[in-house]
């Protein structure tokens, strides 16, 4: 199956126009939230600058953060591994779960899990995964893959929830009350919670001074989780490091902030040792990070905590959605992280913005995105991945703009056509009239007014 | 070459050049008029509810009529043999009603309280319990995160978290709910 590209996936996504404009408004309503808390703190520019400057130096000096987390980690009891890209990654989790004849196994967020597509490894090996937070079981019962990484769940309404529980958890038909549904599931996956024999986890940040690693979650589930079960496995990126516990200061005020408007998620659960009897495993994650670390344009992009303010106040995901995106971090930083990982099939996605560079000005780490998408579109350009028409088109248009002459008979001729013959531009060939009207133009252009009026 | 090797080598040879640490002032960070108004709004911003005037007879009456009502409660406030909850585990503490237990701290900006695995004895007691019933001394509040890591040692047990309010969920149409996988409801007395 062919993936569709961002512009195409958008325009199946804004066909119904309802749920476009509440989707575009609810995500806006959580940028608005946002922006609440954020004022309530005289400080935040500088905490965005301590936080800079800690994940540019924690890169800068990564390869020691890491040997001392390990090291920290490994004398608490935690056992590390080590996985070069998501094969990597799923074969040591599927190896820890065979080793110990785990059946059952619970699994709170963890985007990096769905990076490496572990559900789908371990499907076909006869392991079922139940996610357990409720936007991610929602999805995951409806087959789908989250579009939003705080909100897994975004693109659906009570209307679709209320449906597939009904048909998976038998809840009342037509029942749409968000307290019963989630009381339901709550209901449900509690029982999940008890009898699991393993949870899986993602990191939310890992500290190198102390072999530590905080999760924060509202729901309470990867708690629920690792605690029922015998055995944890916790699974990070190598860009999830902070060098020290007084840090965590700095980006637990700035994490859910930014997210959804809370002052700080409701449970920070800080992982020092296993308890008596329990299996603690990290699984700390390359897959592409340390190519991007080399990449000087693009390097600051792994600074990201996942918060997804970017996504929020986008105008671009907000009226396309985040399955448009056609990868497991979908938005404004998903577009800059996504190429890195694979150049050709995610050609499209720095195209899908309109470079305002609003998802740099709320970027708690202060992550230049929009000039980074800037930069990606340069290189895949470069790299010949855009189609013909588009770069026949930039070229005719670098012909046009470089000479005067060609550039004002360019536009007279244009100004002629719009105004006589209308239907040449005003038919579904030209992809600036869907959804618009063309603008009428005017008689002369303003290089000829300004000679006559000076 | 190992993967671990693989990784460590090419984080060293990519990385740039190295950067300096921050220097944080805290100093410039906020601090409250009222560290016990401040702390109480966020409680109650965040779902729970909080008590401070006549705390201590109120939590009196709340233990009562927990235990009036015969549930399954766990009192580590006063419990002298902490230990024989220990080592229960999720079917047989399935059933928690309420838990009872003291925060060592409390962040006046968010209204998170630290516990560490010292204070809860059990890590599933703070999650599993249907209701959570937190004790914390109105002296141990402190105006933000910053001071919190001072005063507390994050490290110096196996496990240790933050708790600021009841669970929640807003992953239905944003709606917020109370009481998704952790404790349905959150009763703070400062004491």
């Amino acid at each position: 199956m062919s993936v569709k590209q961002h512009a195409e996936a958008a325009q199946e996504f804004i066909k119904d126009e309802a749920r476009t404009d509440w989707h575009d408004e609810t995500l806006w309503f959580v940028r608005h939230k946002r922006d609440k808390a954020v004022n309530t703190l005289p400080e935040w520019e500088i905490l965005r600058d301590w936080a800079s400057r800690i994940k540019n130096h924690t890169l800068s000096n990564l390869d020691y953060y890491l040997r001392s987390f390990e090291e920290k980690a490994a004398s608490n009891g935690i056992i590390v591994h080590w996985a070069s890209d998501a094969e990597d990654h799923n074969r040591i989790i599927h190896k820890i779960i065979a080793d110990n004849k785990i059946e059952k196994i619970v699994k709170s967020k963890s985007m990096l899990t769905e990076e490496c597509h572990l559900n789908e490894y371990l499907q076909n090996k006869g392991i079922q995964i139940l996610d357990t937070d409720l936007g991610e079981y929602i999805v995951q019962l409806r087959k789908e893959s989250p579009s939003h990484i705080v909100l897994p769940a975004i693109h659906l309404k009570r209307q679709d929830v209320s449906e597939t529980f009904h048909e998976h958890l038998n809840t009342e038909k037509g029942n749409y009350d968000p307290q019963y549904l989630a009381g339901s599931a709550r209901h449900h996956l509690r029982e999940r919670f008890i009898e699991s024999d393993l949870a899986i986890t993602g990191v939310n940040f890992a500290i190198a001074e102390s072999g530590s690693f905080v999760v924060c979650t509202n729901e309470g589930n990867a708690d629920m989780g690792v605690h029922s079960a015998g055995i944890h496995i916790a699974c990070m990126g190598i860009e999830k490091l902070i060098p020290k516990t007084e840090h965590l200061g700095v980006f637990l005020r700035l994490l859910a902030r930014s997210a959804t408007g809370q002052p700080i998620t409701t449970y920070s659960s800080h992982f020092n040792k296993p308890r008596p009897g329990q299996q603690m495993h990290v699984v700390i994650v390359d897959n592409g990070r340390s190519r991007q670390l080399g990449r000087a344009d693009f390097r600051n992009s792994l600074k990201c905590i996942r918060c997804a303010a970017c996504f929020n106040t986008c105008p671009v995901y907000r009226r396309s959605g985040g399955h448009s995106y056609h990868s497991t971090v979908a938005g404004p930083i998903g577009s800059i992280l996504n190429p890195n990982l694979d150049m050709k099939a995610n050609s499209d996605l720095p195209f899908a913005s309109t470079l305002c560079g609003s998802c740099s000005n709320v970027c708690p780490v202060k992550i230049d995105i929009h000039e980074q998408l800037w930069k990606w579109r340069q290189v895949i350009v470069a790299n010949g991945y855009v189609d013909k028409g588009k770069k026949a088109g930039m070229q005719g248009m670098a012909w046009v703009l470089s000479n005067p002459q060609v550039y004002r008979m360019a536009g007279k001729m244009g100004r002629w056509i719009m105004r006589t013959f209308p239907f040449m531009l005003n038919n579904r060939l030209n992809v600036w009239y869907k959804q618009r009207e063309m603008p009428r133009a005017p008689e002369k252009s303003f290089r000829d007014w300004f000679k006559e009026n000076k | 070459m190992s993967a671990r090797e693989t990784i460590l080598k090419a984080v060293a040879m990519n990385k740039p050049d190295l950067t300096e640490l921050p220097d944080m002032d805290i100093s410039l960070t906020i601090q409250y008029p009222d560290l016990i108004q401040q702390f109480i709004g966020m409680v109650e911003a965040a779902g729970g509810k909080a008590y401070y005037e006549n705390s201590g007879h109120d939590l009196l009456n709340d233990i009562a009529e927990v235990k009036a009502e015969g549930k399954f409660m766990i009192n580590l406030l006063e419990d002298s043999n902490a230990e024989e909850w220990e080592s229960l585990n999720a079917s047989e503490l399935e059933a928690l009603d309420t838990c009872y237990l003291r925060a060592e701290l409390g962040v006046a900006e968010n209204g998170a309280m630290w516990i560490s695995e010292k204070q809860m004895v059990n890590r599933l007691l703070p999650f599993i319990c249907q209701h959570l019933v937190i004790v914390l001394n109105p002296g141990g509040l402190v105006n933000n995160m910053h001071e919190a890591y001072r005063q507390i040692n994050a490290t110096a047990n196996g496990f240790g978290v933050f708790i600021a309010g009841p669970s929640k969920t807003a992953d239905i149409e944003q709606n917020l709910v109370i009481g998704a996988h952790g404790a349905r409801s959150l009763r703070v007395y400062l004491l």
